[in-house]
């Protein structure tokens, strides 16, 4: 497939800020528990919440040069019920409402007490508002993750590995980036979300090279025999139906050479796993926001290849039909 | 039920692109259209085609056989490209079966076509949203027309007859019997879209005489028995008789 830059910012710029608000949140939870100590509201949630808002607001922002007729993109939250694309057209604004409304909270400082759990714990409002965001943000992870993995005919992407990379890549780049939040704002909170930033990079190492593996172990169930139905061993194509290209040969081939694509593979690979974990791990204890934030800086460079390598490497059966390109 | 399909047959078909240019010529005019041409006079025109041929060289020389394969939308009974659609712009007709788009709420996504494994939508570069054969449903209903044209355009001009169109439901409609009889496939079966739209594969037909046909082996009377050839100089039949 061609890997358009709209697709490409548009799913990690996402995927960052989910995993931003996931950190900001659990470290609320943590503290509602009494594991970590209060941070504060203004400075920390409510700031933090609107960084997640920006870069989700970019990311609809660049939603928006992918589509041919922006100005009807309202129309796209009809087919809620088949569409995992129209899923994720309402998902992400209801989750940049909470969001929202969870910055609002922790700013404006109205945080009535909802509800006491085993006369411990104090549900306050923002926690609940913040339980319905977390759950928005994971169901956002999901909607992405299946708009590719539905395709049943893109063999490379048609698995629940999609979802689980999509969901493991935001989380790793979000919570990196709360580490340097974290950091910069002074919290001490920094090592804590390094830490799972940590876990999560090692994790999405083992789930993405999963996913390589089993992409180069593929068989195509689409052969030039099935696409035009004649069996014969031998087929050669001699006319495409066009001229100067089509659509058919535009959309649905990355057009790069060999060594670009392999060249992409192995920057996303050393960009998005080794560099940002050699630096996340320096940064441990270190108290050095500038270590946090070049890790993200640096995984998120790499995740704008990955994006890439994962679009340029799903084949399409229609491709069967224009083998000259 | 109904189900309008095409079934192309090519054993007949000489790959003269004439389905393609009507195509372009009615639907560019017709509701779908205009289907934008870029650049049509310079060195790599590109446009929109709802319908295209593309050939195919079966076989090592010799033993060569060239495919000339009309591909265009199949409208298919199961056709994943309408589920995925978010704005509910690709629609399939309960009435008649054809897989539209609406021209008015398509938002251009593309999402549409990577659902296709045909590759047979194409985004148009002028309107912004995507396109695809209508089966002529402009045309196949108009009653203004003789009967014998209500027909999509790419079948009125095949100078070869080899687009046949009709219902692929009726069991006894014309594209019905020809799949039946004429071994018609579906493309990619293996995706589970239930093409409409078949194809009648090459073929040729062929006759075995063995050599004992042409000569009977039990001849007692030795009344079939090859007679030697007369001389060139010996009069003919029409020679020595008068009728
Ligand atoms: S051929 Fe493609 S565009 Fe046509 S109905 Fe089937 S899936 Fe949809
Ligand atoms: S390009 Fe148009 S028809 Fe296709 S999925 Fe998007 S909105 Fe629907």
């Amino acid at each position: 497939m061609h890997p358009a830059f709209s697709v490409i910012f548009l799913t990690t710029l996402l995927g960052a800020g989910q995993g931003l608000f996931l950190a900001l949140y659990t470290a609320q939870v943590y503290a509602a528990f009494g594991l970590l100590p209060e941070q504060d509201p203004v400075r920390f949630h409510a700031l933090g919440a609107v960084l997640a808002l920006v870069l989700l607001g970019l990311g609809l922002f660049s939603s928006f040069f992918h589509l041919g007729r922006p100005e009807r993109a309202w129309r796209s939250a009809a087919r809620w019920r088949t569409s995992w694309l129209s899923r994720e057209i309402l998902v992400l604004p209801a989750l940049m409402a909470a969001i929202a409304a969870w910055a609002a909270i922790h700013y404006s400082g109205f945080d009535p007490l909802l509800f006491t759990f085993r006369e411990t714990y104090a549900v306050s409002l923002s926690l609940a508002v913040g339980a319905i965001g977390t759950l928005l943000a994971f169901a956002l992870y999901l909607c992405t993750g299946m708009i590719y993995a539905c395709i049943k005919q893109l063999q490379e992407w048609a698995t629940p590995l999609t979802v689980v990379n999509y969901t493991l890549f935001g989380l790793a780049s979000g919570f990196l980036l709360a580490a340097a939040f974290a950091g910069w704002s002074g919290t001490g909170l920094a090592d804590f979300f390094g830490g799972w930033a940590i876990i999560a990079t090692v994790v999405v190492f083992f789930t993405r090279a999963a996913s390589l593996v089993r992409n180069a172990r593929l068989k195509h169930k689409s052969t030039l025999q099935t696409a035009i139905g004649v069996r014969h061993a031998q087929i050669v194509q001699k006319a495409q139906g066009a001229m100067g290209g089509s659509f058919n040969t535009r959309e649905f081939f990355h057009g790069a050479s060999k060594r670009k694509y392999a060249f992409v593979k192995w920057v996303f690979l050393v960009l998005v796993f080794p560099l940002p974990l050699l630096l996340a791990s320096a940064g441990l204890g270190s108290g050095r926001t500038g270590l946090w934030l070049a890790a993200f800086l640096i995984q998120y460079l790499g995740l704008l290849a990955e994006r890439w390598f994962f679009f340029a490497q799903a084949n399409h059966p229609q491709n069967l039909y224009y083998q000259t390109v | 039920m109904t189900q309008l399909a095409l079934v192309i047959d090519l054993n007949v078909c000489v790959g003269c692109h004439a389905c393609v240019t009507s195509c372009k010529e009615w639907n560019t005019s017709g509701t779908a259209g205009p289907m934008a041409d870029l650049k049509p006079y310079g060195k790599e025109p590109r446009g929109t085609f709802f319908n295209r041929v593309q050939t195919f060289e079966v076989g090592e020389y010799p033993q060569t056989e060239t495919v000339h394969f009309p591909k265009s939308c199949l409208h298919c009974e199961d056709p994943p490209c309408v589920p995925v659609c978010p704005t509910g712009a690709s629609y399939k007709r309960e009435e008649d079966g054809i897989v539209l788009v609406d021209s008015d709420k398509c938002i251009g996504c593309k999402y549409c076509s990577w659902a296709c494994p045909y590759g047979v939508r194409e985004l148009d570069e002028h309107q912004k949203i995507m396109t695809k054969c209508t089966l002529c449903v402009d045309r196949i209903y108009d009653m203004s027309l003789p009967e014998a044209e209500r027909r999509p355009a790419c079948v009125n001009a095949c100078p070869t007859n080899a687009r046949l169109f009709g219902d692929v439901d009726d069991p006894d409609s014309e594209v019905s019997v020809a799949i039946r009889e004429q071994g018609g496939y579906p493309l990619m079966p293996e995706w589970g879209t239930r093409p409409a739209n078949h194809y009648l594969p090459r073929r040729k037909t062929r006759m075995t005489i063995h050599e004992d046909e042409l000569v009977r082996a039990d001849n007692p009377l030795k009344k079939e028995r090859q007679l030697p050839m007369p001389d060139a100089d010996d009069p003919t039949l029409d020679e020595t008789t008068s009728w």
